[in-house]
């Protein structure tokens, strides 16, 4: 399977500075794509572009030559920066892998989860238990994409380091093909098998303050 | 740099009253025997992941914890113990604070009447213009409202809204969320500044590796209490030079440095272990380790460690 | 407050006072069963006990009766229990109604398409904007008045700001990152809702419900004082002092004060355990 953006533009609003401009990438099956560049220059816009998150102003996403499926599971899974905000926060985490038919013991042992955490809230757990919990609603069957958005970018190194090693474990297994948006170069050279400098494929200067883009 | 420490706190552990479901209440240990000392002239970085206590920390220096909390311990400033009523009437004169982004400031009032404050004098906006200057924000700065700023510009706003204030002791919360670590080093060059100046500051991060560049000491913090206190120099030279085993830990998980975990989980502050709050993670662990562990001095550094040599 | 003292106040508070939450709520059920023994009464008192006697007629407060009698010579404690039994049902059914009606309203206006949000706005600024009491009376005129006339009346306009209040919280809980990674891992907008969104919205809504009972009592009863409302041969509040006008000149204040009187305990009784059960359900009073 692969991924492509097609030419795509993006602004939130006519008369509003282009965010993205002209921009096209493929991603493949079974690689590991680090997205690199300043911020500002829509990193993470592009990420939930790509994730049929956010429609494009202009262009397309294409997954195998076909637009992104709009209803039913997503073949595109992103897993974001702050995992306490992608959970509901009323939910015990039995409920949450529950959501989406995970709460089984291949996926939980695979990311290490322990079966007591399944009786807490949310607010009981770590950043970087709650992001295991994130990425394990996410391995469906039909998963062919996981897209992380500084996943690990509010974890401190240790945990930050144990995502990712399960994350390439998962990815191997299941040959995901991998999208890692990060700020942090040594990480990227680590994980990925290839970089993306957007602000060499995106042309519009990338001026639109970081605050932005983290609202969306 | 053997002068005294202005800002020290020894021993502070802050619990909060909270209420299970329905009606039992429980008391929740955030920070316990948290200790940590800023001299003037110096950057002391506080590292951390969240939930280890770095921004709570904060929070009880500026005497800006809720109702609910419940404190021990003691926070001195100058040699003088403080009181609540100490802390509101240093907090923004002697101590700052300066926020994590714009959205900190009003957004619907100019930058000038923030960064100013209220009734401002002749002097008042003479240090304001002068301090902008040094900044390299140019006049037309003022006039404008928050959402104008761009990032770099508003991170200096908010820098200078606490050198306005003539703070002695200057904390910043995660001043760079989110930049890689030549853009934070860039946009950190100010507090470097401000410390050769003489001021105290306090870098709250959960970035080690900007705390290792940046700093001159490194305090770091594991579910709510310091394990290691030393030279950020120690930090640099890597595993061997340092003194706790999380310490040891974080620096060998680094990318750059081995990417290798230890198994295991920062404890929810609901459920600590007994005695040393690292000892279910660490493979040095022996029954001494589940007595209370005092901070104790190693090799010209603080470590709470009873293994440490 | 000294850090020494916070410390002995935190160990005090668990060893000597009940906490809040458990005053809070022994207050709450006080309250209801209060509510409820009035209710109660009103409908198990027998008719008998309101009999014209005209041997009676016009006694000021006695121990006999402690509320006087009126000109036919009933017993105007009894008329007044009866008559509050009645508002209270009239006010338990009326916003209930009335709250069902402002989840579904505010839930769609949220949920649905922007054409149905401008629609539902639409219809809340018209129902606001009308004065209220105009409203009332109309909707009741046209129902028929009576008991029929005056729930629908209350009913129906009486939900526009806790609809208004459930759209916000709506959107804001859409907004959230955790509804588009439901949406992305296959569920429907039913499912997120039913799911998701409902079990935010109870305290919202059971709050919106208590508040609402003491406006449903007073418009019912002024909508009966007006003549708009239920029938003369009802006992209820309104009748009451919609007749007690006639003798206030004559003297006989006992006919208006007493049951004017306990209306409003009643009413400030309802509100009293809106305000307990929202600090109970409330999810920001958990650190207190």
């Amino acid at each position: 399977m692969q991924i492509e953006a097609k030419n795509i533009s993006f602004r939130y609003r006519e008369n509003t500075p282009w965010i993205l401009k002209n921009v096209s990438l493929k991603i493949e099956e079974g690689e590991r794509v680090g997205l690199v560049g300043p911020s500002g220059y829509g990193k993470s816009t592009l990420v939930k572009i790509l994730a049929g998150y956010l429609k494009p102003t202009k262009g397309e996403v294409l997954l195998d030559g076909k637009p992104l499926p709009k209803k039913g599971v997503s073949p595109v899974q992103l897993i974001y920066q702050h995992p306490e905000k992608a959970i509901n926060p009323r939910w015990k985490m039995k409920k949450v892998l529950q959501e989406s038919g995970m709460l089984r013991d291949e996926v939980m042992d695979a990311l290490g989860i322990e079966r007591d955490w399944l009786e807490r809230y949310p607010r009981e757990l770590s950043g970087g238990e709650l992001q295991r919990f994130c990425v394990a609603r996410s391995l469906f069957e039909g998963t062919h994409f996981l897209f992380a958005d500084e996943m690990s970018t509010m974890l401190d190194v240790i945990a930050q380091a144990q995502i990712w090693n399960l994350m390439l474990k998962e990815a191997e297994e299941h040959r995901l093909g991998l999208l890692m948006v990060t700020h942090n170069h040594y990480l990227a050279e680590k994980i990925c098998t290839r970089t993306i400098h957007l602000e060499a494929i995106n042309t519009t200067g990338g001026k639109h303050g970081k605050e932005r883009t983290d609202k969306v | 740099m053997k002068n005294e420490s202005i800002l020290s706190v020894k021993n502070l552990s802050v619990s909060f009253h909270m209420y299970e479901k329905g009606l039992e209440q429980y008391d929740l240990k955030v920070i316990s025997n948290m200790t940590l000392d800023v001299r003037p002239g110096e950057i002391v970085a506080i590292a951390g992941s969240s939930g280890s206590g770095k921004s709570l920390l904060a929070h009880a220096v500026m005497g800006l914890l809720p109702e609910n909390a419940v404190i021990s311990g003691e926070i001195s400033y100058k040699g003088k113990i403080l009181s609540q009523k100490d802390k509101e009437k240093l907090r923004g004169k002697e101590f700052a604070l300066v926020p994590q982004s714009v959205s900190f400031l009003d957004p619907l009032m100019k930058v000038e009447a923030q960064v100013r404050g209220p009734k401002p004098d002749k002097a008042k906006i003479e240090t304001q213009k002068e301090i902008f200057k040094r900044f390299q924000l140019d006049e037309k700065t003022e006039k404008l409202y928050p959402f104008q700023l761009s990032g770099g510009m508003a991170r200096r706003v908010l820098v200078s809204t606490a050198v306005i204030s003539g703070a002695e002791v200057i904390i910043a919360d995660e001043p760079t969320p989110g930049l890689d670590l030549d853009m934070a080093m860039e946009a950190l060059k100010v507090f470097r500044e401000l410390a050769d100046e003489g001021k105290a500051v306090i870098l709250i991060t959960h970035d080690i590796d900007l705390a290792f560049h940046m700093a001159d000491r490194i305090a770091v913090f594991y579910a709510g209490t310091t394990v290691e206190m030393a030279d950020a120099e120690d930090f640099r030279q890597g595993e061997l030079v340092l003194r706790h085993p999380y310490s040891k830990a974080l620096w060998r998980a680094l990318p750059q440095n081995g990417f290798e975990p230890i198994p295991g989980f920062q404890p929810y502050a609901k459920y600590l272990p007994k005695g040393c709050l690292f000892s279910p993670r660490c493979r040095y662990k022996t029954k001494e380790c589940e007595e209370k562990i005092p901070m104790r001095e190693v090799r010209g550094g603080y470590v709470r460690c009873i293994h440490a040599d | 407050m000294s850090n020494t003292a916070a410390v002995s106040a935190g160990t005090k508070s668990e060893k000597l006072q009940i906490n809040r939450r458990t005053k809070t709520i022994f207050f709450a059920v006080l309250i209801f069963a209060v509510l409820f023994s009035v209710y109660l009464a009103g409908a198990l008192l027998s008719d008998d006990l309101i009999q014209a006697d005209f041997s009676k007629k016009g006694l000021p407060p006695s121990l006999e009766h402690p509320f006087g009698t009126d000109m036919l010579g009933r017993d105007m404690l009894v008329r007044t229990i009866k008559g509050l039994s009645v508002s209270i049902l009239v006010g338990v059914v009326a916003s209930t109604a009335s709250a069902v009606i402002a989840l579904i309203v505010g839930v769609a206006a949220a949920t649905g398409t922007s054409w149905l949000d401008h629609f539902i706005n639409w219809v809340i600024d018209l129902v606001m904007g009308i004065p209220h009491t105009v409203l009332l009376i109309l909707i009741s005129f046209a129902c028929g008045k009576g008991f029929k006339g005056v729930l629908i009346g209350v009913a129906v306009t009486h939900w526009t700001g806790l609809a208004r209040i459930i759209r916000s919280e709506v959107l804001q809980i859409r907004s959230q990152q955790y509804i588009e990674v439901s949406k992305k891992l296959g569920h429907s907008s039913w499912w997120i809702t039913v799911h998701h969104i409902l079990p935010h919205m109870i305290p919202q809504f059971v709050i919106g419900l208590i508040l609402m009972f003491p406006h449903a009592i007073m418009h019912e009863s002024s909508l009966t004082f007006l003549g708009f409302g239920l029938s003369p041969e009802q006992p209820a509040i309104g009748i009451i002092l919609s007749e007690s006008m006639k003798y206030l000149s004559t003297g006989m204040w006992w006919l208006a004060f007493f049951p004017g009187l306990v209306l409003v305990m009643i009413v400030l009784l309802f509100d009293r355990l809106g305000e307990n059960v929202k600090k109970i359900v409330d999810p920001y009073s958990a650190h207190e």
